[in-house]
């Protein structure tokens, strides 16, 4: 099953990048769903556009780097994938 | 089917046509609008063919594999996928709703437009994809094999159930007001034609009639959102881009709020947290949404029908950027409405009959739906069912009677699904615009009831009936079972829903934290940490469900007091932490998992090799 192509150190080199880029992927999402927002009154001050930036973090902003983030997550993972000869298109 | 490989080669060909004929079939309702059709029979046509076309589809999908039925063959592209959750997901309350609490609550309100949307990110990188190489077809199935058999999947199947049952009622209900308004019929009649326009699409094809309704209805609700604020935005500002140019409305709207006489004591639009307590629920509500977002079937089972698991975790990607362009438009049509009532409504002389006919005049959508009773001056609005009509002459009374000479920011009143819907008459658009507003909101409501009636019906056709029941049924069986169940679900939700349950619509948005304390942790510990056991996980999905009810009940209706003041749509702030803590402490007082189920979580975690739940017929 999981290590017929596999010695069992490379499945655990697999899953210890996995879970780092999970790690990282996940302070950015606690970032930009949490963090950022603590300091919308000082975001406020800033006006881009005639966009006061904490309201535009929330109403946009965060909403363009969730998005951003998840594809950039899933080609990240893939290429570990494909590191490891784990992904669906390897031999 | 026959023609499959055509079909799915051909589906940016078959949707880019599908898509033409929609935009023709708007403009040759638009030219038949201006040669004297009256809007009536718009509002029928809109209404008629729109449901004619999901049913064509849902029939052309029809099918007798059971693959097919649960998960589409896992055949959807990616980028369809997306369109497909993108429908699935966003429901009459993401149509309607949400501009009119962006209207009502200002930035306070931006905290459903971060949750609803991050939550993607912990589908795209926790649990959609390990799912997808597992095989599953719904979310029980995942629960039942990886904490070995069916008391976990029962538990699954009854959080299951309580979510989307309640959540069901309120797309149901949306339909009904939707068809009700524009075929002019009663609400209960209005029930059960918009039942039928869910059954058609889902009863024959399961998932795969779903999918394809799904992404033509995504097409319908997106064109039908952004049309009238793109119009709107290029009369007001020369620029038809909304979401870039109401920064201007912003400032605008700001300016009005700090010198118009009339708006003195109003909150203001982009009014932050005052204090730590309202910081606090800003910050639960998004936690919450955002993982009852991870945990709801209904949205978690779209991404068992993708062909790889590559391809599930784009098809995340797709997903929230399809939904990102109706949420990031919200904002824009609260802003529009905002500047139109401050400017045109608020401080306009009300101390003569003519002045309040000269407020009719510039903004003849407050007479429109003041008519309905949605729109409220002075205290006074309209009564269809008793004859009362907004009328200049008692405007001026009401407002004589309150002693006020101008239209002050607390004697005008909207109610909130208004702002969407009124967005045609405030930017002077034909009456052909509203219909397609009415198309696209039915057609946001259909997609997901759609979605919900399926998580809910295969819960009980394959985990209880199939894999609990009886677990040697044929083919042909199973797929029999899954239909009655199927229509049962839905004739027992059209039905409830006749009885305008109001506390039970109240319920729709406990479902985010029902679904996050009750199922989240179960299904990312079991993947993420190999020491979680079957009693770990049990006791942390029960202590979870358990202590986010009893906080929901308790508060609502036990009179008991809000810990911390927590408000209780946010209630899985406690019930999350709990169910993780359980989960840990109970899993470490109890054996390991064997050696099999660790080679089981292995095999999830990696892309390659076969689906471990492999339909063996």
């Amino acid at each position: 099953m999981a290590d017929s192509n596999m010695s069992s150190g490379g499945a655990e080199a697999h899953w210890a990048k996995t879970k780092s880029l999970m790690i990282t992927t996940m302070i950015i999402w606690f970032v930009f769903s949490f963090g950022i927002h603590f300091f919308v009154d000082a975001l406020n001050g800033i006006v881009i556009f005639g966009f006061p930036m904490g309201w535009y973090m929330a109403a946009q902003g965060s909403l363009i780097v969730f998005v951003v983030t998840i594809f950039w997550f899933a080609s990240r993972q893939n290429a570990i994938d494909e590191e490891f000869g784990v992904s669906e298109d390897s031999q | 089917m026959k023609n499959e490989g055509g079909f799915l080669n051909n589906l940016g060909k078959i949707y880019g046509m599908y898509t033409g004929g929609f935009v023709a079939f708007v403009i040759l309702l638009g030219i038949l609008e201006q040669v004297g059709v009256p809007n009536k029979i718009i509002g029928y046509l809109f209404i008629f063919f729109t449901i004619a076309v999901y049913a064509g589809i849902g029939i052309l999908s029809r099918t007798m594999q059971v693959s097919e039925y649960y998960v589409a063959g896992r055949q959807v592209p990616a980028v369809y996928n997306g369109m497909a959750t993108a429908a699935d997901w966003m429901s009459a309350a993401s149509f309607i709703a949400m501009a009119g609490g962006l209207y009502g609550s200002g930035y306070s309100y931006l905290a459903f437009v971060v949750g609803w949307t991050g939550g993607y990110v912990l589908v795209a990188v926790l649990i959609a994809p390990f799912l997808r190489k597992f095989g599953a077809y719904t979310v029980p199935d995942f629960l039942g094999a990886r904490y070995g058999g069916n008391f976990a999947r029962t538990i699954g199947i009854i959080i299951l159930f309580c979510c989307s049952f309640s959540y069901i009622l309120g797309q149901i209900t949306g339909t009904g007001i939707i068809a009700s308004r524009f075929l002019g019929i009663s609400f209960e009649l209005a029930v059960f034609v918009g039942l039928a326009g869910i059954l058609v699409c889902s009863m024959l094809g399961g998932m795969r009639a779903v999918t394809w309704t799904q992404v033509a209805q995504y097409i319908v609700l997106i064109i039908a959102y952004l049309i009238p604020v793109v119009i709107l935005s290029a009369q007001k500002t020369g620029v038809p881009i909304p979401q870039l140019m109401y920064g201007q409305v912003l400032q605008e709207i700001q300016h009005l709020e700090a010198t118009k006489p009339a708006l003195a004591g109003a909150k203001p639009f982009m009014a932050t947290p005052a204090n730590a307590t309202e910081a606090l629920n800003f910050f639960a509500l998004i936690l919450c949404l955002m993982v009852g977002t991870a945990s709801l079937p209904h949205v978690l089972m779209r991404f068992f029908t993708t062909p790889s698991v590559k391809a599930a975790r784009q098809s995340v990607g797709w997903a929230l950027l399809f939904i990102f362009i109706l949420y990031f438009t919200a904002p824009a049509y609260a802003s529009f409405a905002k500047l139109e009532v401050y400017q045109n409504v608020l401080g306009a002389g009300v101390s003569t009959v003519e002045a309040v006919q000269q407020l009719f005049a510039t903004s003849p959508w407050v007479r429109i739906y003041g008519d309905l009773g949605l729109v409220k001056l002075c205290g006074f609005t309209g009564d269809p069912t008793a004859g009362v009509m907004m009328t200049a002459d008692a405007v001026f009374k009401a407002c004589q009677g309150l002693n006020l000479t101008e239209l002050t920011h607390s004697a005008f009143s909207i109610q909130s699904d208004v702002v969407v819907i009124a967005t045609p008459e405030i930017a002077g658009l034909p009456y052909v615009i509203a219909g397609l507003v009415a198309a696209g909101g039915l057609a946001a409501a259909l997609s997901t009831a759609d979605g919900l009636l399926l998580a809910i019906a295969n819960a009980l056709s394959h985990d209880v009936y199939y894999r609990m029941v009886d677990p040697t049924a044929t083919t042909h069986k199973r797929l029999v079972v899954a239909r009655v169940l199927l229509v049962a679900v839905a004739v027992l939700g059209a039905l409830v829903a006749t009885t305008r349950p109001g506390g039970i619509l109240a319920l729709v948005a406990w479902a985010f934290s029902l679904a996050a304390a009750g199922l989240f942790p179960a299904l990312v510990m079991g993947v993420w940490w190999k020491r979680t056991t079957k009693e770990g996980a049990i006791a942390g999905m029960l202590a979870g469900f358990g202590v986010t009810l009893f906080y929901l009940i308790m508060t609502r209706y036990g009179g008991m007091g809000e810990w911390f003041g927590v408000k209780n749509i946010s209630a899985g702030l406690f019930g999350i932490p709990t169910a993780f803590l359980v989960t840990y402490v109970v899993s470490l007082m109890t054996p390991a998992p064997s050696k099999e189920m660790q080679d089981f979580i292995d095999a999830i975690r990696i892309p390659k090799g076969q689906t471990l739940m492999d339909e063996k017929t």
